[in-house]
């Protein structure tokens, strides 16, 4: 077993107890903290994969933004259901085997490819190549660059969605029932 | 060297502790941390295969960067209906939330 298949069990395991703990702690927002520790994992996993570019994309969208967003959200809401009642819905249980069975169902699919067994092939040349490469398929007009321009509409259609629609109602005019 | 399958069985149990947030929890910002979880498992499979089959070929990063788009822009959205559902309603009880149900 080598150095960075050791690593690599290191992270795997603390980002399976921190998904655990995600899904299952009653305070909301110790959970948002944990979702943090699992987002430095991915990124640790990219890295071992040799994405640099996601890497630090991961820690900058999910650590720096969504996980605040979420955190801001718990706090603005957190009067609600903080530690009163249960946190998860009564059918638990039956949420739990599906998810079990899609679990199991994966790993033996995992078992009958046995194309999953190769190792990693070379990069072709060093990083920079690669993230340079990465940069121009993205505004190539033959590559990449309709998913990209939509992509980019989409981010603005949803900055604009959730604007209005977080908006405080405070000068809402005639027409609102509340 | 890390065989893929050892990414791939991570992955799939971050997807799959994700889909039991998502059933499980009544909060809705619970159910929102675990589309999280699965949209991160999807990254790190996406990124995983990009590495070990074609490395050469660069779309597999760009598909990652898509998903992460998407990522932001439903973390955006979700939260502002969660927090707008919550100024009109004083509830994020998912269950709570059923004036669509009948």
């Amino acid at each position: 077993m080598t150095l960075l298949q050791i690593i690599f069990l290191v992270i795997a395991a603390v980002m399976l107890i921190g998904s655990f703990l995600v899904v299952t702690s009653r305070r909301l927002i110790h959970a948002g903290l944990w979702l943090i520790l699992v987002m430095a994992g991915v990124a640790a996993m990219l890295v071992i994969l040799e994405a640099s570019f996601l890497a630090v994309v991961e820690v900058l969208v999910y650590i720096g933004a969504i996980s605040i967003l979420i955190i801001f959200a718990v706090m603005l809401t957190r009067r609600v259901m903080d530690d009163t009642g249960p946190q998860s819905t009564q059918l638990w249980w039956v949420a739990g085997l599906v998810s079990l069975l899609l679990f199991g169902g994966l790993l033996a699919v995992f078992a009958r490819v046995p194309a999953l067994l190769v190792t990693a092939s070379e990069l072709p040349a060093d990083q920079a190549t690669v993230l340079s490469d990465l940069g121009r398929s993205l505004v190539d007009a033959n590559r990449f660059v309709l998913p990209f321009e939509v992509a980019s509409i989409l981010l603005l259609a949803a900055m604009v969605g959730a604007i209005f629609i977080a908006r405080p109602e405070t000068s809402v005019e005639g027409g609102e029932d509340e | 060297m890390i065989p893929l399958w050892w990414f791939l069985a991570l992955a799939a149990a971050m997807f799959c502790l994700g889909i039991y947030g998502v059933l499980s929890r009544r909060n809705a910002i619970g159910i929102l941390m675990g589309i999280e979880l699965m949209l991160n498992a999807v990254i790190l499979n996406l990124v995983a295969f990009w590495r070990y089959l074609n490395p050469s070929v660069i779309s597999g990063q760009v598909f990652a960067i898509i998903v992460l788009a998407v990522a932001a822009s439903e973390a955006a959205v979700g939260l502002a209906l969660i927090i707008s559902i919550y100024r009109r309603r004083g509830t994020v009880v998912a269950e709570d939330i059923d004036l669509l149900k009948w």
